[in-house]
Parts: C-alpha cells; sequence; structure tokens
C-alpha cells in the first residue's frame, strides 16, 4: 500500500478541503468459476473512481443499475474494502482507521437505505432504534433516551409521542424518516442516502425530499445521494458524477450537468427520462393561478 | 362494432372478511376508445393493479367483484370461466411489471410464446407456431430471433425479457393490452425503448391500451385519456392534456406538485401538506 | 459441462478421502485393542503381539492409514506365510470374528438392503407426492387438513414402534400376511413380496409423510408465482397451468431430496432389518455393534458415506439436467 503519498497539489486559490475524497478506488468481485478445477473470474464492479464531497454540499451519484454506484457508496462507508484505491475521510486515510478512530469514523458517516422496513430492527421500539448508534459507541444519551428521541422524532417530522411504537406501526414514508433520524442521532458530517427515496410515492418521496434539504440547510452536513432517478436528483443535488460500468463518466455542477451534458452516456440517460410537456406545466401554473385569483375574488 | 372497446361501469372489487366488504376498487367508471391509450394512475394501494385483475378476470382468491365490464359489446362479467378464458391472452392481453418472475424459468422463451398461440389457434402445428413465435420476436426486435428463441428467460437481459413478454402478447394480435408497471423494473434507457415499442405495436395493430403506472410523467407520453385513482376511489378522468393543464381534483393538483421535474423549475415540492406533513 | 462434471468428480474424491480419513481416525483413537478382543481370555503378551503384527496395527497411524487405503485400491494380506489372509481390492477391512472379508460381507447383504429400499423409496415417493398434491389443490379444505393429520402422525411414530404393532396387526392377529420367511424371489415371489411388505411400509410412512409436507408447501408456493398469473393470463386451460406451470417447478426440489435420501437408505435401515429380521447390510450393522467387531462397524460407515456422496453427486448432475438456469449460463 502507498497510502498517504498522494500527488503534489499545484498552489491555486485557497479552497476548503473536502471532507470526503476518494482516489481511483478499484473494486473486484471473484465470480465463482465452481469447484476446485474453475478458474475465478474477476468483475471489476469499480473501476477507477474517484471524487470528492465538499462540506455543507449534496453530491449526487447517479447511474443504472450495475452501474457500481451502491458498491461506491458502500466502500466509503468502509461496509466493504476497497481493492485498491484511498479514501480519505475529514483529513484521515478511512482504511488505516481502527479502534476509536474507527469508532468515531463509523458515527461521522451515517447511512440511509432504499427499503426503510428491512432497514430497522422490527423488534425494537422507534426509541431503541434512533438510540442504538449512540448504545453502540458507548456514549451517553444527552438529556435521557426518552427525550432524546422524542426530539429526534420533531426534527424529522414525526410526532415526538409515537416513541414507544415499533415500525410496523408506521407507513413507508414515516418509517424511512425514523431511518433518518437514526443516522442524525450521532451528528454525523455525512449522510450516505444510497436511493433513500426511490421505494417511495411521488407524494410521500417529495416529502422525504424536503426534509432532507431542510435538515442539511439547518445542520450543514453533506449527502452522497445514491440514486437512479435523475429528476430527484435534479431537486437535491449540488454536484453530479455520473456512473456507468464502474466508471464515472461525467462530473460537475448540477446545471452544468443538466444542462449541457458532455457525456454521450449523460446525454443519453438524460433523454431517456420520461417528461411532462413543459407548455403543459406552464399552462397548469397560470390555470393555478387564475383559479386563486378567482377565490380570492369570491372572498 | 362499437367505438368503444371496453367500457367500465360501477367496477368494485372487494375482499369481504368478517370486518366488512374491505374495498379495493370503489365504482369505477371509465371508456377506453377502440385504439385508444388509457392510463390508470394512483399511489400505492390505489387499486389500479386490481382494477386490471379484475378485468382480466384473474383476481386472487376471496375477492368479490361488481358492476359492469363491456368489452366489445361483450359483458365480462356475465361470461363463465371457460369462455373468459378465450378471451384472456387471445384479445385481451397483459404485460406484468418483473419480466423475470413473470416467465417461467424452466421454459424457453419460443415454448411460452407458443404455447398461447398453440392454446387459442386450434389445428396449429409446432413448426407454425415457432414460426410465429421468431416472427413475434422480431417485431420486438430481438436480434437474431430464429437462434434466441430456443434461449431461457434467465438468459436475457431485463428489457430484453420485457420484450419477449410483449412478443407474446403480441403473436395473438389482441384489440386490448393491459400493462401494469410495465416499466417499471427497468432502467431509465430500457424504460424508453419500452414504451417507444408499444407505441409502434400499436401504431401497426392498432390495440388499445391500458397503462397502468405510478409515473405521470410516463402516463403525459403515452396516454390520450387518463385515470387517476386514490384508495380506490377515481379521483378524477378527462383527456391528458386537460388532466396535466388543468386538474380539478385537490389530489390530482398535489400529485402534480410533488413529480420532481427534469426540466423545470427546482425549489421545494408542494406536497398535500404545508411543510412535509405529519 | 464435461468441464463442470470432472469438477464434482474431484471434489467428490476429496470428500471421500476426508470421509475415510475421519472415520480412520475415530475407530483408531476410540477403539479398544481389537488384537486383546481377538486373543480371547488365555493369552500372552507374546501372542498378542504376533496378532498385532498380522492386522498391521503395531504400526503407526499413518502407515495403517496407507496400508488401509491401498488396500481399497489394491488390496491387502494380513499376516505373512501359510496363516496369511487375503483381502481382495477393494478392501474394507477383514473381520476376525466371522472370519470374512468386510467387502464380501457387504456384498452378500446388499441385495436385501436394496430391496428394501428400491421398495420403501417407490411406496414414500409415490404416496408423498400424491398426497402433497391432493393437499395442495384442496387447501384450507377437509382433505388437506385431514392429510395434515396424517402426516403428524407418520413422522411422530418411531419406526420399531409401528414396525412391532404392524407385525403383531397383520401377522399375528389378523393373519393377513405370514410369518417372515427368507425365500428368493424366484422360488415363490408371492411369499418374497409378503416378507418385504411390512419393511417397506414402516420405512415409507415416515418418508411419505415428509414428501407430502414439502410437495404442498412447493406446490402451494408455486401456484403464487407470476409466472403462473402470466400463464393464466394467456388463457391456458387450468390442466395446461399446473402440469407445465406449476408442477415442474414444484417438484424439482423434490429430486434433489429423494437423491440423498434413497442413497442413504441404500446402506442399510438398522432398525426395519432388524425388527423383521431381514438379513441386510443394516442388521450386520446392528450385530457387529452388539459385537464390537470394528472392521465391519468401519466398513459400513464408509459404505454409508460412499453411498450419500455418489447419490449427492448424481443429484446434482440430474439438476443440470432439470434447471436450465443450472444448466446453461446467463448471456444477459
Amino acid at each position: 500500500m502507498t497510502a498517504g503519498d498522494s500527488i503534489p497539489r499545484q498552489p491555486g486559490p485557497p479552497e476548503p478541503a473536502p471532507l470526503l475524497r476518494a482516489e481511483n478506488l478499484v473494486k473486484e468481485f471473484t465470480v465463482s468459476g465452481g469447484g476446485l478445477l474453475g478458474r475465478a473470474g474477476r468483475f471489476r464492479a469499480v473501476d477507477d473512481v474517484s471524487l470528492e464531497v465538499r462540506k455543507g454540499e449534496t453530491l449526487a451519484l447517479v447511474g443504472e443499475s450495475g452501474s457500481g454506484k451502491s458498491t461506491t457508496a458502500r466502500l466509503i462507508a468502509r461496509l466493504i474494502d476497497a481493492t485498491s484505491g484511498t479514501i480519505e475521510f475529514d483529513g484521515r486515510e478511512v482504511h488505516a482507521l481502527t479502534g476509536k478512530a474507527l469508532h468515531a469514523f463509523r458515527s461521522e458517516v451515517q447511512m440511509v437505505f432504499q427499503d426503510p422496513y428491512s432497514s430497522l430492527n422490527p423488534k425494537h421500539t422507534v426509541e431503541r432504534i434512533v438510540t442504538a448508534p449512540l448504545a453502540y459507541q458507548r456514549r451517553p444519551i444527552p438529556g435521557g433516551a426518552r427525550a432524546f428521541a422524542a426530539a429526534l422524532l420533531e426534527r424529522v417530522g414525526l410526532n415526538p409521542d409515537h416513541a414507544a411504537r415499533y415500525p410496523a406501526q408506521f407507513s413507508g414514508g414515516q418509517a424511512q424518516r425514523i431511518g433518518i433520524a437514526r443516522a442524525l442521532a450521532v451528528s454525523p458530517k455525512l449522510i450516505i442516502a444510497d436511493e433513500a427515496v426511490s421505494a417511495l410515492d411521488v407524494s410521500v418521496q417529495a416529502q422525504v425530499i424536503n426534509l432532507l434539504r431542510r435538515l442539511q440547510d439547518e445542520e450543514g452536513f453533506s449527502y452522497l445521494f445514491i440514486a437512479h432517478d435523475l429528476a430527484v436528483v435534479r431537486q437535491i443535488a449540488t454536484r453530479v458524477a455520473v456512473m456507468n460500468g464502474g466508471r464515472i463518466v461525467e462530473t460537475g455542477d448540477r446545471d452544468t450537468v443538466f444542462g449541457s451534458p458532455q457525456d454521450p452516456y449523460t446525454r443519453k440517460l438524460l433523454a431517456a427520462v420520461p417528461r411532462i410537456r413543459p407548455e403543459w406545466d406552464a399552462a397548469r401554473r397560470r390555470n393555478e393561478q387564475a383559479r386563486r385569483e378567482r377565490e380570492e375574488a369570491e372572498l | 362494432m362499437t367505438d368503444t372497446l371496453l367500457q367500465v361501469r360501477g367496477l368494485t372489487v372487494g375482499f369481504p372478511n368478517a370486518n366488512g366488504p374491505n374495498t379495493v376498487v370503489n365504482s369505477l367508471d371509465f371508456d377506453l376508445a377502440r385504439g385508444g391509450a388509457l392510463g390508470i394512475v394512483g399511489e400505492s394501494g390505489s387499486g389500479k393493479s386490481m382494477t386490471s385483475l379484475a378485468i382480466m378476470g384473474l383476481l386472487p382468491k376471496g375477492a368479490e367483484r361488481t358492476g359492469s365490464i363491456a368489452f366489445d359489446g361483450t359483458e365480462l362479467t356475465a361470461l363463465p370461466e371457460r369462455a373468459m378464458r378465450s378471451y384472456r391472452g387471445d384479445r385481451i392481453a397483459m404485460i406484468f411489471q418483473d419480466p423475470l418472475s413473470s416467465l417461467n424459468p424452466y421454459y424457453t422463451v419460443g415454448t411460452q410464446i407458443m404455447e398461447a398461440y398453440r392454446s387459442h389457434r386450434t389445428g396449429v402445428t409446432r413448426r407454425q407456431a415457432r414460426a410465429v413465435a421468431i416472427e413475434a420476436m422480431e417485431r420486438v426486435h430481438i436480434g437474431d430471433a430464429a437462434r434466441r428463441v430456443d434461449h431461457y428467460p434467465h438468459q436475457f437481459s431485463g428489457g430484453m425479457r420485457q420484450r419477449v413478454m410483449i412478443a407474446m402478447t403480441l403473436s395473438m394480435e389482441p384489440e386490448l393490452i393491459i400493462a401494469d408497471e410495465p416499466t417499471t423494473a427497468l432502467d431509465v434507457t430500457v424504460q424508453a425503448q419500452i414504451l417507444d415499442l408499444l407505441a409502434e405495436i400499436r401504431a401497426d395493430t392498432g390495440a388499445g391500451l391500458v397503462l397502468i403506472t405510478h409515473d405521470l410523467a410516463v402516463v403525459s407520453e403515452v396516454t390520450d385519456h387518463i385515470v387517476v385513482m386514490r384508495d380506490g376511489d377515481l379521483v378524477e378522468q378527462g383527456p391528458a392534456e386537460r388532466i396535466f393543464t388543468d386538474p380539478q381534483a385537490p389530489y390530482t393538483r398535489m400529485l402534480l406538485d410533488a413529480v420532481p421535474r427534469i426540466d423545470d423549475e427546482i425549489g421545494l415540492l408542494r406536497t398535500m401538506h404545508t411543510e412535509e406533513g405529519r | 459441462m464435461i468441464r463442470f462434471v470432472a469438477n464434482r468428480l474431484l471434489g467428490m474424491l476429496v470428500v471421500l478421502f476426508l470421509v475415510c480419513l475421519f472415520t480412520f481416525v475415530i475407530f483408531f483413537v476410540l477403539s479398544p485393542d481389537p488384537a486383546v478382543q481377538i486373543c480371547g481370555k488365555n493369552c500372552t503378551p507374546e501372542a498378542i503381539d504376533q496378532i498385532r503384527a498380522n492386522l498391521g496395527i503395531d504400526q503407526p497411524f499413518w502407515t495403517q492409514f496407507w496400508t488401509f487405503l491401498t488396500g481399497l485400491f489394491a488390496g491387502r494380506t494380513y499376516g505373512t506365510g501359510p496363516n496369511a489372509i487375503d483381502c481382495a481390492a477393494p478392501c474394507l477391512g477383514y473381520s476376525f470374528q466371522s472370519s470374512q472379508a468386510v467387502t464380501d460381507m457387504i456384498v452378500q447383504r446388499l441385495p436385501v438392503s436394496a430391496t428394501v429400499a428400491v421398495g420403501a423409496a417407490v411406496l414414500w415417493l409415490l404416496a408423498g407426492v400424491a398426497g402433497g398434491l391432493l393437499s395442495a389443490v384442496r387447501e384450507g379444505r377437509f382433505a388437506d387438513r385431514f392429510i395434515a393429520g396424517l402426516t403428524l402422525t407418520g413422522m411422530s411414530i418411531p419406526n420399531y414402534v409401528l414396525a412391532l404393532s404392524l407385525q403383531f396387526l397383520l401377522v399375528v392377529t389378523l393373519g393377513w400376511l405370514p410369518f417372515p420367511q427368507a425365500v428368493a424371489f424366484s422360488d415363490d415371489p408371492v411369499r418374497w413380496f409378503q416378507n418385504f411388505l411390512m419393511p417397506w411400509i414402516v420405512l415409507a410412512v415416515g418418508m411419505a409423510a415428509v414428501y407430502t409436507r414439502l410437495t404442498r408447501a412447493n406446490v402451494i408456493e408455486t401456484l403464487q408465482e407470476n409466472y403462473v398469473r402470466t400463464a393464466r393470463a394467456k388463457g391456458l386451460s387450468p390442466g395446461l397451468v399446473w402440469r407445465r406451470h406449476a408442477l415442474r417447478p414444484a417438484l424439482t426440489p423434490i429430486v434433489t431430496i429423494f437423491g440423498m435420501d434413497f442413497a442413504g437408505l441404500l446402506g442399510g435401515a438398522l432398525i426395519t432389518e432388524t425388527v423383521f429380521g431381514l438379513n441386510g447390510i443394516g442388521k450386520m450393522a446392528a450385530d457387529s455393534i452388539t459385537k464390537n467387531d470394528q472392521p465391519v462397524i468401519m466398513g459400513v460407515t464408509l459404505l454409508a458415506a460412499f453411498l450419500v456422496v455418489v447419490g449427492n453427486m448424481v443429484v446434482d448432475l440430474l439438476y443440470t439436467a432439470i434447471d436450465p438456469r443450472v444448466r446453461v449460463g446467463s448471456s444477459a
């Protein structure tokens, strides 16, 4: 391993160091050839991926199934180890973290998953679920578990009196809020949202997107937002990285990527998104306006 | 021959039990013109999928169906099962959400395309049926169809499997295709291809389409008449342009506000409640 | 495909080698000195040493194991000179108690055990699959619940209880069957059949119950599959939906389990054979345990392991023939 020796950077304008910097990440999986004689194949799920997440921003990692976006997320959360490459989080080499430092990393980086129910223990109360990250870390719960859980639920827009309930008693959108509350419990610096709103109905999805944005405004943490839905990504991302076949084919500010995509794959992806005709939307806004004026006139 | 291919009146589906009738579709009315495309839109639990199964007569055990479903002037609800079977797959075909689990892993795609054809057309030889299957696969643009016809579902990609499903319906030249979330399990680029294919087939064959989906953007591109459902109830219906430009029901308005746009304003997505609701 | 078979064969050999080693270790470490037993009561230390040398058990472990392995493939000779005993390949050992090679003892008794196993297997497979199908078709109805009761009973009755009660009922009380007596099939087919009927039933009952449950669960699960819905949406007749789309996927796993169960049974049914006095491998094993005839116990253990490993392999190969997902790789 040549951890630590990075390419000398040009002295440029003072740019704040990114919260997370991944360089040349590679992850290979062994594809079993079967049995003793079979030759094991190697499948490169993540192929030379470099990315940065700055403080307080949302980097969206978009791609279709099999693009390697979820594997990249799991590498960064150190749920799996990379075949090669380095990940630096808040100035520390993630791969080298052990003991206390790894513990701290685990609370600074939190994940929110796609299926809220399967990522919440059905046998635990919400109070126990949202305070679990603190319990794992053997950290004291400020103000006691009850008050702490109630405050967390309040912040994610749930009824604080429901802390004694079980996950199954909540709707999908509410369960996802519990997942978000659990992530917030340890005041993370980075939240990795892996298709966190993909399984939700559109009206609920909109609520959760709004919630995610509001929490970021309030707390100033960063998101690594993994998604396949470009329209959702456009609503939430600061910057976008497009993945295809394990590689990042294009990175840039949201408006640049959506407005003038450079890579042919990005263009193809954008062109394929079904859309409601903008002129219909414009007409609807006019009609809406007229309706509102009518209603006000009647009052 | 009437101009209305499918006329649904007062369609109600329930799963009666000790607690009551448990209605999942509540007195639904809609018409589909011959060759038209109707979109049924709703979120989970809206009853849209049950509606499609009710038309096909494939409701799960314990379901009770009342109301009228007239297909090409024939009252389907009055048909005995055997007679209904001659409509199913032949004149009314259905495409499902998950193409992998909807195809039997033990048989080649050719066998699965052929068996529908052979059970509806008497006196068809295996060779003829095979030719029909290959032709159907060619029409859905599966390359090298003569060879691929002998492949198993797991040897196809997700998009190709959905093409196989469409080829299966196509071989019968149905007058009505019911597609229940046909692209939900697919990647966005593949979704675009499948939607194009459906449009192409409708243009070729003049088949009517009932598209069931949660995706408003998809129905806006594909269908000319839209039915909005919520919790089993009909919220509102009308021509696509009217629904999208001048929605009457508050629920439809909320739904349209909640859809993130790829090329419209960015801002707080409006939802049913002022902020993000409780 | 050839590569797959070669792979499986090699894997099988490795497993068999490990089974041999493991079995050998157990008998080497745990058993009392066979030389003492053979020598009898009035025995001098010199005589014991002599017997040990003849048996080869004065050698270190690895030498003994090597001799045993070569014996399997090339045969071996116990002792030297005029008293030497030849044990032809495949030599599983020599029983000094019955003065016979273990392989020969097994071969003599194999036909009886095989007859018991095949008959029972046919019975339980037919009864199990039929019961399971009926149960699945009538899910929740009377027939289903009745069969559920039967399977529960079948699974909870211990073999020996069933064997003894059947014998008492059919032979002693009702007199429907004659008392078992060894006859060859060619001499008296009816009598032969009557002899084996009870062991078949006894062995089949428990298995049939398991297979009924398995079949029922598989069929009900398969009927929930999306492709069954597709088949119905295509307008196929219920018969065709059942035959093509429900049965084949539902019964495939049964094949796997059947192969293993059958192979296990070929190695002898200890209790049943003993109760009915059938001179099969199971009874031989039971006898040799009481007599502490170690070479026989070890030989039977190895045979059982061998049969299970081979059965497993056959099932794997069968599976590739039945399930296209295993047979043809993905090219998506």
